[in-house]
């Protein structure tokens, strides 16, 4: 039986539009909601990551809906590309939906069946902006998936904070899709045919191609969170439920990345080098400052989401790196790039929602979400402690898991580059690196401040010793996405033929035409100059670890005495000795100052009651955002003249207003 | 594509490694103390602290999880895989086509990462303010060292470290001054991923200085001593890095048995060098402030970085 992949991808996001009206019908019945809507989902979900699965190696399917407006309908188109994210999409939905049936509670803001109803309609959006093949189709989906998300960031709208994250949020969620619309505009040619065929038949003068690639990354990026355009990112995400904080963080972002892919490398078809050289450098300032930045918080989910612009970062680089090998024609480097790119897509939606879940789980347990009031859960949440360190390891780049995989790659795209015809550009490439290795560095302190202040210590409140594991709903959903993080993690060479499918028609090469190892071995270029096996070092560090543990046991003895921790002797010890989240954070605003605006208020040493207090900001809120606010409201209180709220004045507006008119047509 | 003297060579060479490392901490020790004009505690004085703390009881903190436990067996296995990857004695080794110079990063870095949770785990503040301190060396100096892996990569063409010793010691006489700025570089960053002065001092008893102490000070008997069998590994790991990069001359090639023979006085000649000039740096320098490392540091950091661009820029 052939199975068709297009409609079933509509039909599957039908589906899940059709749970979201059922879970609108019985609003309030949070059994039916959590216990059997969300875990259809789940299902439909892995159904979508079935198909997508099928279709990533089948050529590209097309097909036209008479929906929407007369004369214009819905052009839908599945390629490999539209496929690869279409993968993520159900696989990590998959795990997200198992876990929100167990994380759903009553009398939290909106009602549950209404939660339902704005999560799957952002699902089935999702799905449909990866699958539209017109910009007509593309913008409502697109627009139908940022007000879905808005409404959901807003679950809790009583709280004044969230509704300012979330009106953030949907404010420069606009500014995005503007800058789409005006770049599909150029992209169309003047034609006035909006369909994403009429535009890969287009050859843009080279000035238009820039601007309309300037657009994408300006649109896009708003989305996925560059540099000047991030600040949403860490006040939507804590402010979302952690289901949705999940998904927009692995799932949503990565939208924004699939639609620059596919403005960049499908729409266009010339690249300038120095587009990519714009993106390289934006994609390293986006990694350092997010890394940086995530190293100092001390809410935990703010924290992830600076993880998650630092992650961005990496993903744009990537791009950056594959448009200046494609423009100078390098396209078997391009290709690795490209592979290192989608890899790390693919990865980042892995271990970012095991943590954002993970933090869910914690937060239902104590009600914190302060990193200050945490600690010691590792022995009352063991389950959640033990899949969230294997998140964070993966997220910390570390071999043998699946973040290291994608970091590899990309330093292996690096370290090729000597050679391109630009001496000023192979100067930069080096540098480049060098800040890559950076920020995956402090990756990993960021992440042994979040794991260890969190999990391990000593609780620092009473209550915490309250705390409960997550549940089975909980666990399962934890499960899948930490078991994909160690299979990307150790069978690299099997997952990058799949996203071999991707790069063919994107640069015009794959890996495997110059990959030179086995099933066991990567080799992305020849064995000779660069190979990796994961399941090997997977297998050296676990034999390893057991045989020492056995030969130590076997030839002394396992005998333990349990006693207060020792600390030096010091014998008036309290869980309030640790390091707090603050000083985790010390050496990197010590060393990292100027990314920091910083507000100290030190107490004297006379204080009765001693009060330190730090405010750590971001100078980009005070250049960027502050000065366009006030200019508006400076512009608001002029035409707030006019604004008199007295009948009679409007009435005068509007008789002005009609005279003018009657001159202006006679 | 494996080969019996393949085997052979890495299996010795592991051996080789895990016996030896303590021996070189104990050298190292010895000449610091002659070079202080003291009598010193032997070179075999870390073979018996370890065998010591073997037979003892561990104490283990009561609310230490198992993260506490694990991590010393971890720690250890990643230095075992370290060892098994860098060439000491021949560049035939079957383990290191699994994994090149950045994976050996990450396997630094992951030994690092699970020696800091546990230094976090028991939840004292000395035990946390070393993991702070030790993850702020950390992301400091894996950058520095990736980028003068990456010098010698790019030299090589080659990432993986097998390759690159095997190319670079065929290249007669050529010198090369990118090598020149990774070596400083290289040497800085090894004074501090080895906790040594100036940097950190593995002699210190005040509580207050310490990093890869403040990190361990709740481990006892068996769990401590192979922490201190593994940052022996380390050390001995570190300076085989920089012998064969720097120095790869004597390094068996291919199965050659008789090199294999020449190779293993050469390996120990340059190690006990090497000790004698770590103890040399650690006697005529002191301890910085903790807050002096990130220059110290950063100036490697910058070193390694300007040795990769003067590879771009004189030597293709």
């Amino acid at each position: 039986m052939s199975l068709v992949p297009l409609p079933s991808v509509l039909l599957l996001a039908c589906a899940w539009l059709a749970l979201g009206v059922i879970g609108l019908a019985r609003a309030r019945s949070l059994t039916l909601v959590a216990k059997v809507l969300f875990p259809a989902g789940a299902a439909i979900g892995l159904a979508v990551a079935a198909v997508a699965l099928m279709a990533i190696a089948s050529p590209p399917t097309e097909t036209v809906l008479p929906l929407g407006l007369p004369d214009l309908p819905f052009h839908f188109r599945l390629d490999s590309l539209s496929a690869f994210f279409l993968a993520i999409l159900g696989l990590v939905s998959a795990g997200v939906s198992t876990f929100a049936a167990g994380y759903l509670r009553k009398g939290e803001g909106t009602p549950p069946g209404l939660q339902c109803l704005y999560y799957h309609v952002f699902l089935a959006s999702m799905a449909l902006v990866l699958v539209a093949d017109d910009a007509y189709a593309f913008m409502v989906m697109w627009e139908t998936m940022a007000l879905s998300s808005f409404f959901l960031v807003t679950s809790d709208h009583r709280i004044a904070e969230i509704r300012r994250a979330g009106y953030l949020y949907l404010l420069i969620a606009h500014i995005g899709a503007l800058s789409i619309l005006l770049c599909f505009g150029v992209l169309q040619g003047g034609t006035g045919d909006y369909t994403f065929a009429n535009m890969r038949a287009q050859s843009l003068p080279p000035f238009w191609a820039t601007i309309g690639f300037l657009l994408a990354l300006l649109g896009f990026g708003a989305k996925a969170g560059i540099l000047p355009l991030h600040v949403w990112l860490p006040e939507a995400h804590p402010a979302a439920p952690s289901p949705v904080s999940a998904l927009m963080s692995a799932v949503m972002l990565k939208t924004a990345v699939y639609g620059l892919l596919r403005v960049t490398f499908d729409l266009l078809h010339a690249q300038v080098w120095w587009w990519g050289v714009l993106a390289l450098a934006i994609g390293l300032a986006t990694a350092l400052f997010g890394v940086v930045f995530s190293a100092v918080q001390s809410d935990m989910k703010r924290l992830l989401a600076y993880s998650s612009i630092e992650n961005i970062g990496f993903i744009v680089v990537g791009f950056g790196l594959t448009v200046t090998f494609q423009a100078y024609e390098m396209r078997s480097l391009a290709a690795l790039a490209l592979t290192a790119t989608l890899y790390h897509c693919l990865n980042h939606a892995y271990f970012k929602s095991l943590l954002f879940l993970a933090t869910g789980s914690v937060l239902h347990a104590t009600k914190e979400r302060a990193l200050g009031k945490l600690g010691g859960l590792i022995h009352k949440m063991p389950w959640v402690a033990w899949l969230a360190l294997v998140g964070a390891l993966a997220i910390a780049g570390l071999p043998p898991l699946n973040g290291f995989v994608s970091e590899w790659l990309l330093l292996q795209a690096f370290l090729f580059t000597p050679g391109l015809p630009d001496g000023y550009l192979n100067m930069f490439i080096p540098v480049a690196a060098a800040a890559v290795a950076l920020a995956a560095a402090l990756s990993g302190y960021v992440m042994v401040k979040f794991y260890g202040v969190i999990f391990l210590g000593q609780p620092r409140e009473e209550r915490l010793t309250e705390a409960h594991d997550a549940g089975p709903w909980e666990r399962v959903g934890l499960v899948w996405l930490a078991a994909g993080c160690v299979t990307l993690g150790v069978v690299p060479v099997q997952v990058i033929s799949l996203i071999d499918h991707v790069t063919g028609p994107l640069v015009g090469r794959t890996l495997a035409e110059t990959a030179t190892g086995s099933w066991l071995l990567l080799a992305p270029i020849e064995t000779d100059r660069a190979s990796y096996s994961p399941l090997v070092v997977l297998l050296g560090i676990v034999v390893a670890t057991f045989a020492v543990w056995f030969a130590v046991r076997r030839v002394y003895h396992g005998r333990v005495r349990r006693a207060p921790a020792w600390d030096c002797g010091f014998p008036l010890q309290t869980p309030r000795m640790q390091d707090t989240a603050e000083g985790f954070g010390m050496p990197v605003r010590h060393v990292f100052e100027p990314f920091f605006r910083m507000t100290r208020e030190l107490p004297s040493p006379f204080d009765r009651a001693p009060r330190y207090r730090v405010i750590v900001e971001d100078h980009l809120w005070h250049w960027c955002y502050l000065p366009v606010a006030r200019w508006v409201e400076r512009l608001t209180a002029i035409v707030a003249v006019l604004q008199r709220g007295r009948i009679s004045v409007y009435l005068t507006y509007s008789f002005v207003t009609l005279l003018l008119l009657l001159l202006f047509v006679r | 594509m494996i080969s019996w003297s393949g085997v052979v060579a890495q299996v010795t060479e592991l051996a080789l490694a895990v016996l030896l490392a303590p021996l070189l901490t104990g050298w190292v020790n010895q000449c610091r103390a002659w070079l202080q004009n003291k009598s010193g505690p032997g070179l075999l004085r870390p073979y018996r602290t370890i065998r010591k703390l073997f037979a003892k009881d561990a104490v283990i903190a009561t609310n230490a999880s198992a993260v506490f436990r694990t991590a010393p067996y971890v720690v250890f296995a990643c230095m075992l895989v370290a060892a098994a990857i860098v060439p000491t004695l021949a560049t035939d080794l079957p383990f290191s086509i699994a994994a090149d110079a950045i994976a050996l990063v990450g396997i630094f870095a992951l030994a690092r990462v699970f020696i800091s949770l546990a230094a976090m785990d028991v939840g004292t503040a000395f035990g946390s303010l070393g993991a702070r301190r030790e993850m702020m060396i950390g992301f400091l100096a894996e950058p520095a060292l990736l980028m003068v892996l990456f010098t010698a990569s790019l030299i090589s063409q080659s990432t993986s470290l097998a390759t690159t010793v095997e190319r670079l010691a065929r290249m007669e006489f050529a010198i090369f001054p990118s090598l020149a700025f990774a070596g400083v570089a290289f040497t800085m960053v090894s004074l501090a991923e080895n906790a040594r002065i100036p940097v950190d001092n593995p002699a210190t008893h005040l509580e207050l200085t310490m990093i890869h102490e403040a990190m361990v000070l709740e481990y006892s008997a068996r769990h401590l001593a192979l922490i201190e069998w593994a940052a022996s590994l380390k050390l001995f790991v570190y300076s085989c890095i920089g012998i064969s990069i720097f120095f790869p001359f004597g390094i068996s090639q291919g199965g050659d048995p008789l090199g294999f023979a020449y190779a293993l006085p050469a390996l120990v000649f340059k190690l006990a060098v090497g000790g004698a000039l770590l103890a040399v740096i650690e006697t005529v320098s002191a301890k910085m402030r903790i807050f002096r490392a990130p220059e110290f540091l950063g100036t490697a950091f910058m070193l390694a970085v300007l040795a990769l661009l003067i590879h771009a820029l004189l030597e293709t």
